[in-house]
């Protein structure tokens, strides 16, 4: 079997979030950059189908050689190969749209992203992808079996979840519950070592076209001071949720 | 499929209505609110589209002068490619350019897959109606709602996902005609083995009120006393990382940035200190409350109202004192 596994490059989830350029670009200063958890769970799942259905992964990033040590941490993890598609990402159309023009050209079984990046929050790459290549997809995955072919998928619904099957090829948007948190790996000498022997490719976009565009950024207005009342006074609280927030 | 575009009937704002059990979901007045604001600004109508859906009736008050019903015992499960199909059929026929969706993790499994199909640029997370038709500008939030962006959309088509309780309700009765529409159906290719909802609880995405914990509560079998408040206000349940992570509850109760984000009018932190990436996750609720033993708790620089004090002692007395406010 042979798995893809979509790498965004974020930053860090203790991240400080400041724009520069009068507010049109994230500003990367100071900020520590990781695979984007959702994939990173995907990824983990995906070394245990190396581990036990010996499959062969190949992660692949749309992004500039700044993202290069988020590729090498995932062949640190025990990915086999990389691909860097070389241009910044405009949107998740663009993004989508480069992914799906390798995959084309080169079969996998299962393709993994994460069900959103902890950035932009668009929420719509793997779709996106399968839509592009008309192959199964299904998102919010929780728990993700293969067996001869066929997929048995765990999803989250509102208020529950459902099992549902399919076969391969299949797109999934992954989150935690792929696998536990405690599961995830973090890259030991050796792997980091063998990284560095393993292929990163780069090869050049296929200048996908984009329909959406992040104009202005702007930080959330600061927050009034908490109004703090009394553990004896818990009727206040209620009063004031009443009268004054209007949520009771 | 066959479909006539009636470039002669006026252009329309198609605002997709979500349904369980032949009812519409909560979420749909909501959709309807914020479309029929879209269409006016746009001098456009109105064009519902419900499914499976017979208990209508209250679309009307929010403004869907027009109602495009479809009904068939094949679309009884949700698949998000089907889903998507016929969304995409019912714009072109109703000739829609903007289609309006909820942020339900249905309607966002099935949106890429619309936005596919109708070539449509997609935005999710929007909060605001747009701030300019030329370019499509709309506001919608980024980096976990620790930030907004001003976005716009260049395509044709538009595909607009509402963040869940950003724009709220607004009356606006009107007289509904119902439209029966029958799409032609695509062959589904995945198959749904068990559904299985957790009864008698509301859903975090359902919720007016979240109530949610963290490890000041010391263990599992303390919930009891954060189930009965939520009982007692009718509020969904939820819980911090570390919890989840402890197995102390499920991981569908996880809050946060990377668990699920809670946009509710009421969100309860009953023993959350407040990591930066719990508060990006509840940042889109209108009022928090923090309850915390601990006054230097990060969580009470982020929340409307505080009370120091003990989850044990102060808990089962708010519960007690809602009863009776309630009553």
């Amino acid at each position: 079997m042979k798995i893809l596994v979509c790498i965004s490059h974020v930053p860090d989830t203790t991240s400080k979030i400041n724009f520069t350029d009068e507010n049109t670009v994230f500003d990367s200063q100071g900020v520590q950059y990781v695979i984007n958890p959702n994939d990173e769970f995907g990824l983990t799942r995906a070394m245990w189908f190396k581990e036990k259905q010996s499959a062969i992964i190949e992660v692949i990033n749309v992004g500039g050689v700044s993202t290069e040590p988020t590729l090498r941490k995932a062949l640190a993890i025990g990915a086999d190969k990389a691909i860097r598609i070389d241009s910044e990402p405009i949107d998740g159309l663009f993004v989508a749209k480069e992914i799906a023009e390798y995959i084309k050209s080169n079969n996998y079984d299962l393709i993994i992203a994460g069900r959103e990046s902890i950035d932009y929050n668009g929420g719509m790459v793997p779709g996106l992808i399968a839509g592009l290549l008309q192959i199964n997809f299904i998102t919010n995955c929780t728990k993700l079996d293969i067996e001869n072919n066929t997929a048995t998928i765990e999803r989250e619904i509102d208020g529950g979840k459902e099992i549902l099957s399919c076969s391969l090829p299949l797109i999934i948007g992954g989150q935690k519950g792929l696998v536990e948190e405690s599961d995830l790996r973090i890259p030991n000498m050796r792997g980091i070592m063998q990284a560095r022997q393993k292929p990163l490719e780069v090869i050049p976009p296929s200048n996908s076209n984009s329909k959406t565009k992040s104009i202005k950024f702007y930080k959330p207005e600061p927050r009034k001071e908490v109004k703090l009342i009394s553990s004896d006074n818990l009727d206040q609280l209620i009063d004031l949720l009443h009268n004054e927030a209007k949520v009771l | 499929m066959k479909l006539k575009s009636y470039k002669n009937i006026k252009m329309s704002v198609l605002a997709y209505i979500e349904s369980s059990k032949g009812k519409v979901k909560k979420n749909a007045f909501e959709i309807v609110s914020y479309s029929s604001e879209l269409a006016k600004k746009l001098d456009t109508d109105l064009v519902a589209l419900v499914l499976n859906c017979n208990d209508i009736s209250e679309l009307s008050k929010y403004g869907a002068s027009k109602i495009l019903k479809v009904t068939s015992s094949e679309l009884e499960n949700f698949n998000a490619k089907s889903y998507a199909n016929i969304i995409a059929q019912a714009a072109k026929i109703s000739n829609s350019n903007h289609i309006v969706l909820s942020s339900s993790l249905d309607t966002k499994y099935l949106a890429p897959l619309l936005s596919i199909e109708l070539d449509a640029g997609y935005l999710s997370n929007v909060v605001e109606l747009p701030s300019s038709l030329s370019p499509f500008t709309v506001k919608r939030t980024s980096f976990t709602n620790k930030a907004f962006s001003d976005s716009t959309i260049d395509s044709e088509f538009k595909i607009i996902g509402l963040s869940s309780n950003a724009f709220g309700l607004l009356e606006n009765n009107v007289e509904s005609s119902v439209e029966d529409f029958n799409p032609s159906l695509i062959e589904e290719k995945i198959t749904i083995k068990s559904t299985e909802k957790i009864s008698g609880k509301i859903s975090i995405a359902d919720a007016d009120i979240v109530v949610s914990a963290g490890r000041g509560l010391k263990g599992p079998e303390n919930w009891n006393i954060i189930e009965e408040l939520a009982e007692t206000l009718g509020a969904a349940t939820a819980c911090s990382k570390p919890v989840s992570d402890m197995g102390w509850r499920p991981h569908s109760e996880h809050v946060g940035q990377t668990g699920k984000p809670v946009a509710t009018n009421l969100y309860i932190a009953i023993g959350i200190s407040g990591a930066i990436q719990h508060l990006a996750g509840i940042n889109s609720s209108k009022i928090k409350v923090v309850i915390n033993n601990d006054p230097e708790a990060p969580f009470f620089k982020a929340a409307d109202y505080g009370v120091v004090g003990d989850a044990f002692d102060v808990v089962p007395r708010l519960t007690e004192k809602l009863k009776a406010f309630k009553a």
